[in-house]
This record gives C-alpha cells, sequence and structure tokens, in this order.
C-alpha cells in the first residue's frame, strides 16, 4: 500500500502545525466561533451532542497494522475506549477535546494518518471498493487512482471554499461495492476496446433530501487526463453550484437543475482549457504510486483445501468469506455488527487484536468497508480456522455478511447534533429480534440502513430495507422503506406508508420478511420478491 | 504594522477606483473593476490588455467562487493586479496567492508579518496552480515547470 | 406532579466538548443545576462567550419538577442532558439501567 514520503509527510506536518495555531487562536479568542469553525471542520473535529467528535481519514479504506493499532491506543489515550467506523470509510472517535487534538493529529501524522478535509465545503475522502487488490473481477486496482485524486484534492486552493461537501468514490469493477453512483462524482475505471485504462465518470450523485443517482458525464477519459478532467468538473460546481440555500447546493441539485447535457457541455469546454495547461501529474507519477499497490507477497501454490467439518466455522466460511483471485488466500469480512450491539462500534482491544491479525495472516492490511465492517483482504486458507477461533473470542464472528442484522446505521440522535429520532437502539431491537442464525440464513441477503436524519449518512435510500428516523413532535417515529439498492442496479427505496413507532418498526419489518418467505420465488431475494411483486402486498401485510 | 492594503507588486498601483462590471462595460477609459461572486469573470477577457486591476470580492468567507475567477483569469493571461477584498482572513491568504492574488484589502486588517507567516504555511504543494510552484510531483521526477 | 415551565441557558465547554447548563453562578455538568433565566439571557450569554470558555451556548425550554429536577422539553437536549443511550456506563447515570427511560 501506498507510502508517504518526505513531500506527503511534510504536508500532513505543516496541517498539523497550522490546525495547532488555529486552536490557540479560538482559545485566545482571537478567532470567532464563527471563523473557527470552517477551520477546524476541514480538519475532521465536529462538536457533537456530548463532545468533540474527531473523525480521522482512512483513505480508500486502506489501513496497514501499525495504523490500526494507533487508532486502538488513540481511543484509549484521548477517547473512551472505542471509535467508530463510518459508511465512507473513515473511523471516528466520539468523546474527543479541542484542547487535546493538536497532539491526536501529531500522532496519527507519524504512522501516515490525518484528519484532512474529513468535513467541511471541500473535497472529502476518496473512497474506493474494500475489495481492491484482492477481487477477481477488478480491471485495475482502484487504488493508486484514488491516492493520485487523494493527494490532488489535498489543500486545493481553489476548491477548499465549494457550496458544499464534496464526495467522489472509484470503482474498477462492473460489480459496485463502493456505492459509485452515489457520490458527487463516481469513477469507474475500464478498459476501451484497445485495451487502454481510463476513466468512465459519474456526477451528481447523493443521497439525503433529495436522493439521485449519478448520470453519466463522460464514457471513457484516458487515465493520464483523470486529474484534469477533475479539475474542470470541480471548477464548474464551484462557479455554478448553488450558494443560496444548504439543502439545494450539492452538486447533483446543480446537475438536475441545468440538465446532465449542459453540464457535461461546461465541462468538456473547461476541460479542453485545462488540457492546454499541464496540470496533469506524468505518467511516471501514477507508476510510481502503482509499484506500491502491487504483489503484497501473495504466495504460490498454497492449497485450496479448507476442513469444514466444524458447523460453525463452516457457516462462518460460507458467510463472511470470499474468493480470493490467488489460489490458497481468501478474503475475510469481520462483522462488527454483533446481535444486541452497536454498529460499526469496536472496542479499543478488539482494534488492536483487528491490527495484530492483520500483521499477522493478511500481509500487514485491513480494510475498512462502507457498510461498517472490516476486512482482512489476504488470509491463507489454511490460517482461516485459527483466525475464526481467535475472532469468536473476541466477539468479532459474527457470521452475518449482507444478512438481515449486518445493518448499516448512522449514530443517530444518541450522538450526532443533526439527528431527529436515535438508530442505534432501533438497529439493536431489529438484531435481537432476527438473532437466530438459521432465520437470517434463510431470508438471505438483506440490506437494512438506518438513517436518523434526512442526510442520510446511513444510507437509508439505498437499502433493501431503509429506515428514516423523523420527529413527530417531540417523539421518535419512524419511515420504513423498501426497495432501495447500491450496486450496479443501482435503485432508491419508496416510503411504504405511515411511520412507526420503534417497536413498530421491528414488527413491519417482521412481517414484511414473512411475506417475503410466503411469496419469493426460486433465487429470490428479498429485494428481487419486492421489485417483482411491488408495494402493494407489502402494504397490505404492513398495515392490514 | 497593519496595512489596510497587502500588495505583492513592483508595479505602481492604481489609482482610480475599481467599478462594477456593469459600470466597466459602459466606460472604455476604466482600468479598474471588482466582480462579485456571481459575475463571470471570464467576460473580462476581451478587455484584460486595458485592465490594470481585477478586484474580486468575498463578501463572505465562505463563499469560494472567487477563487475560481482568479484562477481563470491568470490561466487566460491576466497579468495586472489581481486583489482579494472583502471578508479575507489570514488562513485564506495561502491559497489566494496560489490562485494568482498578488495583493489583498481585507475588512479587518491583516499585519504584514501573519501574512508572510501564512503564506509559509505549505513548504510544499500538491497541485500544478497559477502561482509558479512547482507541484510536488514535479521534484519528484525531475520535471521543470514550463 | 405539577411542572412549572422555565427557560434555561445550555452549551458546549469549549476545550473539553461537555454538555454544560448555566447554574445562575457558573456552569454545571448537571443538568438538575440549571437554573431559570428570562430577559437576562442574552446578557449572560454574551458575557460568557467572550471568557473564552464555553461555545455554542443558547436558550432552551426545559420544566421543573416539585422536587427540583430539571427535564429539558426537547428529547435531543435531553439525550444531552444525559449521554448516550446505548452507553449509559459512558452517561452521567452509569449505576441507573432505566436512565434512559428519562429521555423518551
Amino acid at each position: 500500500m501506498y507510502q508517504y514520503d518526505q513531500h506527503d509527510q511534510a504536508m500532513v506536518d505543516a496541517r498539523v502545525a497550522e490546525f495547532r495555531g488555529q486552536v490557540a487562536r479560538r482559545l485566545s479568542g482571537e478567532l470567532t466561533e464563527d471563523q473557527f469553525k470552517p477551520l477546524r471542520l476541514k480538519n475532521g473535529l465536529y462538536l457533537q451532542l456530548h463532545a468533540y467528535m474527531l473523525r480521522v481519514a482512512v483513505p480508500y479504506g486502506t489501513l496497514n497494522s501499525q495504523q490500526m493499532r494507533t487508532l486502538g491506543d488513540i481511543a484509549d489515550k484521548y477517547d473512551r475506549g472505542y471509535g467508530h467506523f463510518t459508511t465512507r470509510q473513515n473511523i471516528q472517535f466520539n468523546w474527543i477535546k479541542l484542547s487535546d487534538t493538536p497532539e491526536i493529529l501529531e500522532e496519527l501524522a507519524k504512522v501516515q494518518l490525518h484528519a484532512i478535509q474529513t468535513s467541511g465545503n471541500c473535497i472529502r475522502n476518496t473512497t474506493a471498493d474494500h475489495f481492491a487488490g484482492a477481487a477477481a473481477d477488478e480491471v485495475a486496482d482502484p487504488r493508486p487512482y484514488a491516492e493520485l485524486l487523494r493527494q490532488w484534492s489535498t489543500f486545493h486552493p481553489e476548491f477548499d471554499y465549494l457550496p458544499r461537501k464534496f464526495k467522489v468514490a472509484i470503482i474498477a469493477s462492473e460489480t459496485d461495492r463502493a456505492a459509485m453512483r452515489l457520490h458527487d462524482i463516481g469513477i469507474q475505471i475500464v478498459k476501451n476496446e484497445a485495451g487502454e485504462i481510463g476513466c468512465k465518470f459519474f456526477a451528481g450523485g447523493g443521497m439525503g433530501r433529495t436522493p439521485m443517482i449519478a448520470p453519466c458525464i463522460a464514457e471513457f477519459v484516458p487515465a493520464l487526463q483523470m486529474i484534469s478532467f477533475l479539475e474542470a468538473a470541480l471548477r464548474v460546481y464551484n462557479r455554478h453550484g448553488r450558494r443560496d440555500n444548504k439543502y439545494k447546493a450539492r452538486i447533483k441539485i446543480l446537475v438536475h437543475e441545468i440538465g446532465v447535457a449542459e453540464y457535461r457541455r461546461q465541462v468538456e469546454e473547461e476541460f479542453a482549457h485545462i488540457l492546454t495547461l499541464g496540470l496533469e501529474p506524468p505518467p511516471a507519477e501514477l507508476e510510481r504510486i502503482k509499484a506500491m499497490f502491487g504483489d503484497p507477497g501473495l504466495e504460490a501454490g498454497l492449497s485450496d483445501d479448507l476442513d469444514l467439518t466444524d458447523p460453525d466455522f463452516a457457516l462462518w466460511v460460507d458467510q463472511n468469506v470470499d474468493a480470493h483471485k490467488q489460489p490458497g488466500y481468501a478474503i475475510v469480512t469481520v462483522s462488527l455488527k454483533p446481535v444486541g450491539g452497536i454498529p460499526g462500534d469496536a472496542s479499543a482491544d478488539q482494534i488492536r487484536l483487528l491490527a495484530d491479525l492483520a500483521r499477522d495472516h493478511s500481509l500487514d492490511e485491513l480494510r475498512v468497508t462502507h457498510a461498517q465492517n472490516i476486512v482482512l483482504p489476504h488470509v491463507k486458507k489454511a490460517d482461516l480456522y485459527g483466525l475464526w477461533q481467535t475472532l469468536e473470542a473476541a466477539g468479532l464472528a459474527t457470521p452475518n455478511l449482507d444478512l438481515i442484522t449486518d445493518i448499516i446505521a448512522c449514530p443517530g440522535l444518541d450522538y450526532c447534533a443533526l439527528a431527529n429520532a436515535r438508530s442505534i437502539p432501533l438497529a439493536q431491537k431489529i438484531t435481537d429480534r432476527f438473532a437466530d442464525i438459521g432465520r437470517q440464513r434463510d431470508l438471505g441477503e438483506l440490506k437494512v440502513k438506518i438513517s436518523g436524519c434526512i442526510n442520510a449518512c446511513g444510507h437509508h435510500h439505498a437499502g433493501h430495507i431503509g429506515v428514516l428516523g423523523v420527529d413527530r413532535k417531540g417523539v421518535e417515529n419512524y419511515q420504513l422503506s423498501f426497495g432501495g439498492a447500491e450496486s450496479a442496479d443501482t435503485s432508491l427505496g419508496t416510503i411504504t406508508g405511515p411511520g412507526f413507532t420503534e417497536d413498530g418498526v421491528v414488527d413491519a419489518i417482521e412481517k414484511a420478511t414473512e411475506l417475503y418467505l410466503a411469496r419469493r420465488e426460486e433465487g429470490e431475494r428479498f429485494l428481487d420478491t419486492y421489485r417483482r411483486i411491488g408495494m402493494a402486498p407489502f402494504k397490505e401485510a404492513i398495515y392490514g | 504594522m497593519v496595512e489596510l492594503v497587502l500588495r505583492y507588486r513592483d508595479d505602481e498601483p492604481v489609482g482610480d477606483p475599481a467599478v462594477t462590471v456593469d459600470a466597466f462595460a459602459a466606460q472604455a477609459n476604466a482600468t479598474a473593476v471588482r466582480i462579485e461572486p456571481g459575475d463571470d469573470a471570464l467576460a473580462l477577457l476581451p478587455h484584460l490588455d486595458r485592465l490594470a486591476l481585477i478586484e474580486v470580492n468575498f463578501p463572505s468567507f465562505g463563499d469560494g467562487r472567487g477563487y475560481s475567477a482568479a484562477r481563470s483569469l491568470r490561466e487566460r493571461g491576466y497579468a495586472g493586479e489581481l486583489r482579494a477584498v472583502g471578508d479575507v482572513l489570514v488562513d485564506q491568504l495561502s491559497h489566494m496567492r496560489r490562485c494568482g492574488f498578488d495583493s489583498f484589502a481585507p475588512d479587518k486588517p491583516i499585519s504584514a508579518e501573519a501574512a508572510q507567516a501564512a503564506f509559509a504555511t505549505w513548504p510544499e504543494v500538491y497541485q500544478k496552480t497559477v502561482d509558479g510552484r512547482a507541484p510536488i510531483w514535479a521534484a519528484r521526477h525531475g520535471v521543470t515547470q514550463d | 406532579m405539577s411542572e412549572t415551565k422555565i427557560a434555561v441557558i445550555t452549551g458546549n465547554e469549549l476545550r473539553t466538548g461537555d454538555v454544560i447548563w448555566w447554574t445562575g453562578e457558573g456552569w454545571s455538568r448537571h443538568v438538575d443545576e440549571a437554573a431559570a433565566v428570562d430577559h437576562d439571557a442574552d446578557g449572560i450569554i454574551a458575557r460568557e462567550n467572550a471568557k473564552q470558555v464555553v461555545t455554542d451556548t443558547h436558550v432552551i425550554d426545559a420544566f421543573r419538577g416539585e422536587d427540583g429536577t430539571v427535564r429539558p422539553a426537547h428529547i435531543k437536549d435531553r439525550i444531552r442532558a444525559l449521554g448516550p443511550t446505548v452507553r449509559l456506563d459512558l452517561s452521567l447515570k452509569p449505576a441507573d439501567p432505566a436512565a434512559g427511560n428519562w429521555v423518551i
């Protein structure tokens, strides 16, 4: 994976020094809160319900074991012993003191981590396929392109005060494992007929108040023009994105209002101009980065055999272990969704354990998925049983990947100042109701996503079952939706009808699953049955 | 010492006040214009040769349109004074300079020393832009600026 | 039990982010010590903000019970007063398993 050179290190160190100065100026009163707030947001520091929250970037979801261990140590030293992995592959610490933040950023910088631009109206962490470098279906590893994009977007002087936040995702396969079409800009790395690598660009996707699926704005931009195209796309947005209304300021509104053809035209015009300026890094830079994402040390000729006589182990393998492109290896997804637990949370001890397992059994690498789980991407099949036993003992072997209890939930009103309702207690009740693993596997792939407010950080629009928490005269209430999907068949969910109490929505979900079981045809997931039979039968089952 | 205008050019400052874009279109001898965030800076392209000063107004530091205006003007050959005015804080100076601004008239004056410290915030830069600084990728691969 | 509707001032401690309540003399982490404010609220907020020790200070509605306890009117402020309902061990009432019910 990518290693900083002295230039990258100088940049994060300069940022730490800059922020140290800004904190001092805030504490002395030289900066008002209005002046300081955008500056601290650009360093990922929010003021939440109970304390400051720090969002640390995990660039394209990839970490090494030393970085993971440091995150565990920071959780102990500066927080209250745990961290929360997010739907953008980052990690959040919920109990941070402003006065500690410069030290925290300094400790992060020592292991090539930072909190740069993880909030604010700027380009955020670029996310990528969490199976990158291990999946058999990728055209190329998307992460070198993501790293190139990370550097280009870091402290970009023109795009530091955009109309609103800007999120980019990169994939390199037809299967979209990163919800790419639901980003401000999505990039799919593709090969053209001549076998050349390029970028298929999408722009104007997103969730929130007005969810939209990003339309294609360029079928093929040569890989070595990716940065120039991005400059053009961002400039058009910076100039023309709305600034009169915070809820209409994302690029999806601009693309929708002027039309994709007009946005495309303006970008192409600007792109032609930018190409004359020589802004693109040379091919040698992409090659330099790619060299760090080569073979991580995979051994050849290893056995693909696996002893599955232990039924619990076999179940976990079946559910949470995916095929690796290299024989003898496997991709392990560690679930952070134990029954009754808090989705995406991990204790400092669990984080350090995962760091050790990555060092010893995954060629020193981990991934964070946008579903708030952790991936160990390069595990020898021969090591799987021992790994599973260790995970079991630590409460990290829940065999529920993509099942109904593998819930994506935002922190909700328990933590977040923007929320209208709590989301975590609801997730806990749902997992308790469906705790039986046999029942879960019978239901099969069923993606439940819960957001505590319209900002949709829980991605509820993209849930096969989505739940949106609302405030109904000071009382928490929940809207239910079906039919959202985030993969190549991206679709947005449809609301079922009137909202529910917390217990009511758990019952409604159960009734929906019972209808699915009664009506499904061979091979159909919940989503497929819903798409085939439509909302009406579900509505009848739920509201009677 | 606190200056009302921080200026980083060797030539003489323009004496005339900057007029609005509309007034500029009507005055053949105006040499200074002020653009607002919603103005199209490129509308000035036909007149660059008679402009000695372009002011870009930042009514609110959070409105970043002026950065694109400035950089676009420099990219298309404007070599006169490019001044950021309005709600300009010391924390924005470095990025503004990188976008081509060479003078600053903040509502709340900034000392020359604080400005110099701000310009020195970044020992290196990741992006090639109009300020002539070699980006990190150039240093890595021995590419000289053209 | 009859309650009196009152207005109280809340905010966060600037350095630590701790939720705090204006007691009439200073700031406390315990909502029951919150003092009722009236027209004096703006003045208190301006004066306290200027000391650079508190941030995001604002007035909220609450109810004072006969027993003197204070219950913020909005669920969000009740959660602020207590702590996360899903981690009562990290809240101000770690020993009270029913503390979460007070929030609803």
